[in-house]
């Protein structure tokens, strides 16, 4: 089902502590009750590539929200505020969660919702929804694409803002996960891929792990030589049927 | 991969963009682009630490075209110094002549 007529709009919120955030927001007119899904963008920044993803969602029948995550770096373009948090080391784990967490309460409270909500990231995104799947409630169904430094293997990567590698939270991981990456992806590699389903393996959670031949990291990004449409078209349609399956009203949170 | 990963280095100077602006320092990394369509792209944001830093003069640009800047840079530097330095000792022997004359 898709719905052309949508609305987007960047709206504010109160997000991590409080802090006036903003994010973009997009959903379906007369769609009648639906989920909700958390974006979160990737390292470059809230950038227009982000309120597509968006918009995207809204087109398929969900209510969609992308915080910006370097809101707190002050105003201005999105890659000039990307330019400022890049050498200060980004947004704190802390800040990313408490406005995920932000977001998923608006989204469960506007009229139309179903009651359902899913996250998504690219990414350091990526990364970012696998740590909210396992530490912040109320979340019915994650999408991981392409995250890096879910394991951790050089001390290097660690940083105050990134203390800790999420694969130690993965007990607590409450909802069903789906995993979308590229073999030829440095960021994770495919040894880390692995590893990570054997965790998820190990620990009984509800997940499922698609692996792309021909793809490497971000194969979305179509103003990229990255983009590989194939791969990315079947992938896109990984996403809608786990969170078809997942976020309808009906459906029942699968928390191992 | 997305990183944070950034090399400083002290400038004196000025850069344009909108218009001249004093630049104290530069901010190099290779990542992600925003705008040019790399995979990954050899980022320099110039700008005032002192004076905030919130305005900045920005390039991407990939791999290859960052190594011939450097060559570039590197030569005009070279090529550069080499005749002011030369023209600074014709300079000083003019005037040194002019002082005996």
């Amino acid at each position: 089902m898709s719905y052309r007529a949508i609305e987007g709009e960047t709206i504010s919120f109160r997000g991590h502590d409080g802090f006036q955030s903003e994010a973009y927001f997009s959903r379906p007119l007369k769609a009648g009750r639906v989920p909700g899904v958390v974006v979160i963008h990737h390292m470059p920044g809230w950038d227009e590539w982000t309120t597509e993803v968006v918009r995207k969602f809204a087109h398929h029948g969900y209510a969609a929200m992308a915080p910006n995550l370097f809101v707190r770096f002050g105003p201005g373009e999105p890659d000039d505020v990307a330019a400022r948090a890049r050498p200060a080391g980004g947004a704190y784990d802390a800040e990313v969660m408490g406005d995920v967490a932000a977001c998923i309460a608006h989204l469960r409270v506007l009229p139309d919702a179903n009651g359902k909500i899913g996250v998504i990231g690219f990414c350091s995104g990526g990364r970012h929804t696998f740590l909210a799947a396992c530490t912040v409630p109320g979340i019915d169904a994650a999408v991981d694409c392409w995250g890096g430094r879910v394991i951790v293997d050089d001390p290097k990567d660690f940083s105050p803002q990134r203390a800790v590698a999420p694969i130690v939270h993965i007990a607590k991981l409450a909802c069903p996960l789906l995993g979308i990456f590229g073999n030829d992806d440095k960021n994770p590699n495919p040894d880390q891929v692995n590893r990570t389903e054997q965790e998820l393996k190990r620990h009984g959670k509800t997940f499922e792990f698609h692996r792309y031949d021909g793809a490497g990291h971000s194969f979305f990004d179509h103003g990229r030589p990255a983009y590989r449409p194939e791969q990315c078209a079947d992938a896109w349609q990984k996403v809608f049927a786990f969170f078809g399956k997942h976020l309808a009203a009906s459906s029942q949170s699968a928390a191992a | 991969m997305c990183s944070y990963i950034v090399e400083k280095a002290a400038l004196t100077g000025s850069a344009k963009g909108r218009g001249w602006m004093k630049i104290d320092t530069a901010h190099v990394y290779y990542d992600h682009p925003f705008h040019a369509p790399l995979d990954h792209a050899l980022g320099i944001d110039f700008i005032n630490a002192a004076n905030g830093g919130r305005e900045r003069v920005a390039i991407e640009i990939s791999a290859d075209s960052a190594r011939e800047l450097v060559r570039a840079i590197l030569s005009a530097l070279e090529s550069g110094e080499q005749e002011h330095a030369a023209a600074a000792a014709a300079q000083t022997a003019c005037a040194a002549e002019a002082s005996v004359g």
